[in-house]
C-alpha cells in the first residue's frame, strides 16, 4: 500500500472518529430557570439547548431567531401543542405551565434542531 | 382590583404630537392608570384596572383620536408571517434564477458533448471560476448561514451537508484553475467541477423554492378559518347604529345583521328571522332558520332577513376563535408514529458525514484510476443526496393537512395522537339520547278509533282533545302532544274539571263530554275496555314508543303514541360504521324495550340498556380491556339486557360517542371520546374528536380521515427513509462493482430536491379526498 492510500485511511477513520465524538458525545448543558422567563437564542440550532423549569409554574419563554434558514423558522412544542412561527430578529414568546414532570423536546419544523425543557 | 400593563401596536402616528394626544386620549379612559406613548416604536403601554377598562376600550379611546391601536395580537403575527414568507420566497426566487443561469453556462462550457459547441470563453477555467462564485457564495451563502453557527453548537443539519459537498467540489476546481501543474503532476486530468457546485447549489434552492410554495398550502385551510372573521360590526350604542372594528365589540352589545353580511360575533337572536349559512363552521350547506331566542355564530353568513342580536362571546371566547385554537393545537401536537422518525433523524446528519469520509477513504484506496477523482465525485454524491428533510416533513405535513380537512368538514380533531388511533377503532359506542336520538319526545302515531260511539269524527279532533287536556299539565309527553297540535295548527278548546292522576294521566271535560287521557292503568281504573286493541298498542310499546290513549264518555276513541325520534343522519350514520367493518353498540340509561326497538331500527345488534351514568365508564373499560363477559351482576342490573353479552376475548380500541355532561367520563375513558355538536364545554374538553355539524354520518367520515391520513404518512415516510436508504448506498457506489453505476452528483441533488417536494405534494393530495 502507497503512503499516501494509508494517510487517507488514517485520516478518515480519525475523521470519522472526530465527527462522532464532535456531535454525538456533546455534553448537554442545563440552565435552571430561575425568573419567570428565559432567552432562548434560534441560530444554528437552540441555545441554550436543554432549559429546566419547575413544575406548575408559567415560564415565559423567548425565542429569538436571528438564522434566516428556513428550517428554523418554526418552533415545535408538541407536548404543549405549540407550533409557532418565529419571525427573523424578532422575540416571540411561548408561555408553558408544565403539569408534570418530564423531558419534553421542542425542534424546528422540520426537525431537524433540537431542544429539551427538563421540569422538575 | 386586577392592574396590567399591556404594549399595543399603533397605526397612523406621524409626529410628536401625534404621541400627546393618544396619551392624553387613553389617560382619560375609566380605568388606565397611565399611559405612554413611544414614536419610534408605535407602540402605546398602557397600565389599566382590567376589571373596569377593556381592550376594546382601548382601542375605542385611540380610534376616537384618529388612530388605531392593533389589540389583536394573533393577526399581527399572521400577517407578519405572511409577508415575510413573501419576501423569503422572492429572495429564493431570484437566486434559483441566477444559480441556474449561470450554472448553465458553466455546464456549456466543460460538459462532454456540449462542450462542442460552447464559446471559447467558457471553455476558460478563470471564466468558470467567476462565474461560480456568486453562485457559491452568494446564492449558497444560506447554506453557510445555517451550518457555521450549528457546527459552533456542535450540531448539523441538511445544510450543513450541502454546504460540505459544494464547497469540497468549488475548493477543488479552484485548486486545478490555480494549480493545473500541480494537479498535472499528480497524474490527474486537470478538469475542475465548478459545474458541479453550481447546478447542484441552483437545484437544492430550486426544490426549496416548490417546497416552501408547497407547505404554505398545508396551512391553508387554517388560514381559511382565521380569514373567515368578520373585520366590522354594527353595533347599537346610544340609540345610534355604528361601525365598530370587531375587536372593539363587548359581550352584551346589540349588533344588527342584514341580509348578506357576515355575523360579527356569537349571540342570541333578540328582535327579527332569518336563515343562516354555517356552511364555514359546520360544513352544512344547507342554510338554517333562526328565530327569536335562538343562538347565532360569528363568521356565519345570513342570508335572508335582518335581525338584532345580543353579543353574548367575543373575542378568544367566539366559536370561530376556539376552532381556531383547536386547529393550531392539533396542528402544533405529534403523532406517535414521528417518534421513529424522531430518533433518526437525531443522528442522521452525522452519520451521512461519517458515511462520506468512508465513502472517499474506500475509493481512494481500492477505487479505479483516477481514484482521487472517484473519491472525490461519490463523496460529494453522498452528501448531496442525503435528505433529512422529506423525514421530518413527512408526518407533520400530513397531520396539518388533515386536520385542516376535517376544520372544513365541521370535524375538529383535538391532537395528532388522536388522529392516530381513530383509524385503529374496532368498536364504537353510541350513547341513545340525544345522540342518536333527538333527545326530545314527538308524537310519531296518531290513530283514531273508527266507531260512532266515541262521536270522533277525524284525526284532527283526536289531536285537539288531547292537546287541549294536556294543556294543564307540566308532563314532558304533554308538551311533546301540545307542540304537535301547534305544528299541525290545531287550536285548543278550554277544560273544565281537570284533574291530573299521578301515574296514571289526566281528566276533564270539554264541553259537554268527559275526557280521559293517560295510560292503560288510568282506562282501567275508569273500567274503560281497551277491547281488541290491546295487541296494537303493545306493537307500537314494542317499537318504543309511550302510548296514550284517549277515551270519551268512557269509551275508548283513540291513542296517540309518542317517541323519542331518531335522528335522520343516525341509520345511515350506523351503516357507514358498520360497512368499514366497525362494530356499533349503543349505551342507553332508557328500558330495553324501548332500547331495543331503537337499535331494531338502526341495524345495531348490541345493546347496554339501563345503564346508570356513572356504568359508561364501567362499560368503556370492561370493552377496552377485552373481557369476554360483562356480568349483569357487575352492573348490578338484574334485567341487562344479556342477549348483548360479548362473546370475544379479542382486546377493543373503544370510541364513544355522546354528548352530555354524564358522558364526559366516558368520552374521557374511551380510547376516542367523539362529542357530538357543540355539546357542552365539559363534554368537548373531554373528547378527541368534536362533530359540529351534529350529522352522525362524520362518525364514520373522522374514522375515514384518520384513515386516510394514517395511509399518508405511512407512505410518506416509507418514501423518505426508502429513498435514503436506497440511494445514499448508490451514491457510495455499491452497485459500480457489479454494474458500473455511479450517481452524479447533479443527478443526487435533482434526486434531493424532489425528495422532499414528493413528501409534502403527497400530504396536500389528502385534500383530494371526499368526506
Amino acid at each position: 500500500m502507497t503512503p499516501d492510500k494509508l494517510i487517507v485511511i488514517i485520516a478518515s477513520i480519525v475523521s470519522i472518529g472526530f465527527t462522532y465524538w464532535f456531535f454525538l458525545m456533546k455534553k448537554e448543558k442545563v440552565v435552571a430557570v430561575t425568573s419567570d422567563s428565559v432567552d432562548i437564542t434560534v441560530s444554528g440550532g437552540y441555545q441554550p439547548e436543554v432549559i429546566s423549569i419547575p413544575k406548575g409554574k408559567t415560564t415565559k419563554i423567548n425565542f429569538l431567531r436571528s438564522d434566516p434558514s428556513s428550517c428554523l423558522e418554526e418552533v415545535v412544542l408538541s407536548d404543549f401543542k405549540i407550533k409557532k412561527f418565529l419571525p427573523l430578529n424578532k422575540k416571540t414568546t411561548i408561555e408553558v405551565t408544565p403539569q408534570k414532570e418530564g423531558e419534553f423536546p421542542f425542534s424546528c419544523g422540520m426537525n431537524m434542531f433540537h431542544g429539551k425543557i427538563k421540569v422538575i | 382590583m386586577a392592574e396590567i400593563k399591556k404594549t399595543f401596536l399603533l397605526k397612523g402616528m406621524h409626529c410628536a404630537s401625534c404621541v400627546g394626544v393618544i396619551e392624553k386620549s387613553l389617560k382619560k379612559t375609566p380605568g388606565v392608570k397611565d399611559a405612554v406613548v413611544n414614536l419610534a416604536t408605535e407602540k402605546a403601554t398602557v397600565t389599566y384596572d382590567s376589571n373596569v377598562c377593556k381592550e376594546g376600550q382601548i382601542a375605542s379611546a385611540v380610534a376616537n383620536v384618529g388612530y388605531k391601536a392593533l389589540v389583536e395580537q394573533e393577526n399581527i403575527s399572521e400577517d407578519e408571517e405572511k409577508i415575510e414568507k413573501a419576501k423569503d420566497l422572492k429572495k429564493l426566487r431570484n437566486k434559483v434564477g441566477v444559480s441556474l443561469f449561470l450554472g448553465a453556462l458553466i455546464l456549456w462550457g466543460s460538459f462532454p458533448g456540449l462542450i462542442n459547441f460552447a464559446p471559447e470563453i467558457l471553455k476558460s477555467f478563470w471564466v468558470q471560476l467567476i462565474l461560480a462564485t456568486p453562485v457559491q457564495f452568494w446564492a449558497g451563502w444560506t447554506f453557510y448561514r445555517a451550518t457555521i453557527p450549528a457546527l459552533k453548537h456542535r450540531t448539523a443539519n441538511m445544510d450543513t451537508l450541502v454546504a460540505l459537498g459544494t464547497t469540497v467540489a468549488y475548493i477543488y476546481s479552484a485548486f486545478v484553475t490555480f494549480f493545473p501543474n500541480v494537479v498535472m503532476d499528480l497524474g490527474l486530468e486537470v478538469m475542475p467541477y465548478f459545474d458541479v457546485a453550481a447546478i447542484v447549489i441552483g437545484l437544492i434552492l430550486l426544490g426549496r423554492y416548490f417546497e416552501a410554495r408547497a407547505k404554505g398550502q398545508t396551512s391553508q385551510a387554517l388560514k381559511k378559518l382565521i380569514g373567515m372573521q368578520a373585520k366590522t360590526a354594527k353595533v347599537i350604542r346610544e340609540g345610534k347604529e355604528v361601525d365598530i372594528p370587531i375587536e372593539q365589540v363587548v359581550i352584551g352589545d346589540v349588533v344588527r345583521v342584514r341580509p348578506g353580511e357576515k355575523i360579527p360575533v356569537d349571540g342570541i337572536i333578540l328582535e327579527g328571522d332569518s336563515s343562516v349559512d354555517e356552511s364555514m363552521i359546520t360544513g352544512e350547506s344547507i342554510p338554517v332558520e333562526k328565530l327569536k331566542g335562538d343562538t347565532v355564530v360569528g363568521a356565519t353568513m345570513n342570508k335572508t332577513g335582518t335581525f338584532t342580536y345580543k353579543a353574548g362571546k367575543v373575542g378568544q371566547d367566539t366559536m370561530l376563535a376556539q376552532i381556531i385554537k383547536l386547529v393550531q393545537e392539533a396542528q402544533g401536537s405529534k403523532a406517535p408514529i414521528q417518534r421513529v422518525a424522531d430518533l433518526i433523524s437525531s443522528y442522521f446528519v452525522p452519520i451521512v458525514i461519517m458515511l462520506a469520509f468512508a465513502t472517499f477513504a474506500v475509493w481512494y484506496v481500492f477505487g479505479p484510476n483516477p481514484a482521487l477523482f472517484f473519491a472525490l465525485l461519490n463523496t460529494v454524491a453522498v452528501l448531496i443526496i442525503a435528505c433529512p428533510c422529506a423525514m421530518g416533513l413527512a408526518t407533520p405535513t400530513a397531520i396539518m393537512v388533515g386536520t385542516g380537512l376535517g376544520a372544513e368538514k365541521g370535524i375538529l380533531i383535538k391532537d395528532a395522537q388522536s388522529l392516530e388511533i381513530a383509524h385503529k377503532v374496532n368498536t364504537i359506542i353510541f350513547d341513545k339520547t340525544g345522540t342518536l336520538t333527538k333527545g326530545k319526545p314527538e308524537v310519531t302515531d296518531v290513530i283514531r278509533i273508527k266507531n260512532q260511539e266515541s262521536r270522533i269524527k277525524d284525526d284532527k279532533e283526536l289531536l285537539r282533545l288531547a292537546a287541549s287536556i294536556e294543556k294543564g299539565s307540566e308532563h314532558s309527553l304533554a308538551e311533546a302532544i301540545v307542540k304537535y297540535a301547534e305544528d299541525e295548527n290545531v287550536k285548543t278548546e278550554s277544560v273544565t274539571k281537570f284533574k291530573a292522576v299521578a301515574g296514571h294521566g289526566v281528566t276533564g271535560e270539554i264541553g259537554n263530554r268527559k275526557i280521559y287521557f293517560g295510560n292503560k292503568r288510568l282506562l282501567e281504573s275508569e273500567n274503560i275496555a281497551l277491547d281488541s286493541y290491546t295487541e296494537q298498542i303493545e306493537q307500537l310499546e314494542n317499537e318504543g314508543k309511550t302510548v296514550m290513549m284517549l277515551a270519551v264518555d268512557s269509551k275508548l276513541a283513540g291513542f296517540i303514541a309518542v317517541a323519542d325520534t331518531i335522528k335522520d343522519s343516525a341509520k345511515e350514520g350506523v351503516k357507514a360504521l358498520q360497512e368499514k367493518g366497525i362494530e356499533v353498540v349503543m349505551i342507553t340509561g332508557d328500558n330495553s324495550r324501548t332500547a331495543n326497538a331503537i337499535a331494531k331500527t338502526l341495524g345495531i345488534e348490541r345493546v347496554f340498556a339501563e345503564v346508570l351514568p356513572q356504568e359508561k365508564e364501567e362499560i368503556v373499560r370492561k370493552l377496552q380491556l377485552g373481557e369476554s363477559r360483562i356480568k349483569n351482576q357487575e352492573l348490578g342490573r338484574k334485567n341487562h339486557n344479556s342477549k348483548f353479552i360479548l362473546h370475544n376475548s379479542q382486546k377493543r380500541i373503544i370510541a364513544f360517542v355522546g354528548d352530555g355532561i354524564n358522558d364526559a367520563p366516558a368520552l374521557a375513558s374511551a380510547d376516542i371520546g367523539i362529542a357530538m355538536g357543540t355539546g357542552t364545554d365539559v363534554a368537548i374538553e373531554a373528547a378527541d374528536i368534536t362533530l359540529i355539524n351534529k350529522d352522525l354520518r362524520s362518525v364514520a367520515s373522522a374514522i375515514e380521515l384518520s384513515r386516510k391520513t394514517m395511509r399518508t404518512i405511512k407512505l410518506n415516510l416509507f418514501w423518505a427513509f426508502g429513498y435514503n436508504t436506497l440511494l445514499i448506498p448508490v451514491a457510495m457506489g455499491v452497485l459500480y462493482p457489479f454494474f458500473g453505476i455511479l450517481l452524479s452528483p447533479i443527478f443526487a441533488s435533482a434526486a434531493m430536491a424532489s425528495s422532499s417536494i414528493s413528501v409534502v405534494t403527497n400530504s396536500l393530495l389528502l385534500k383530494r379526498h371526499r368526506l
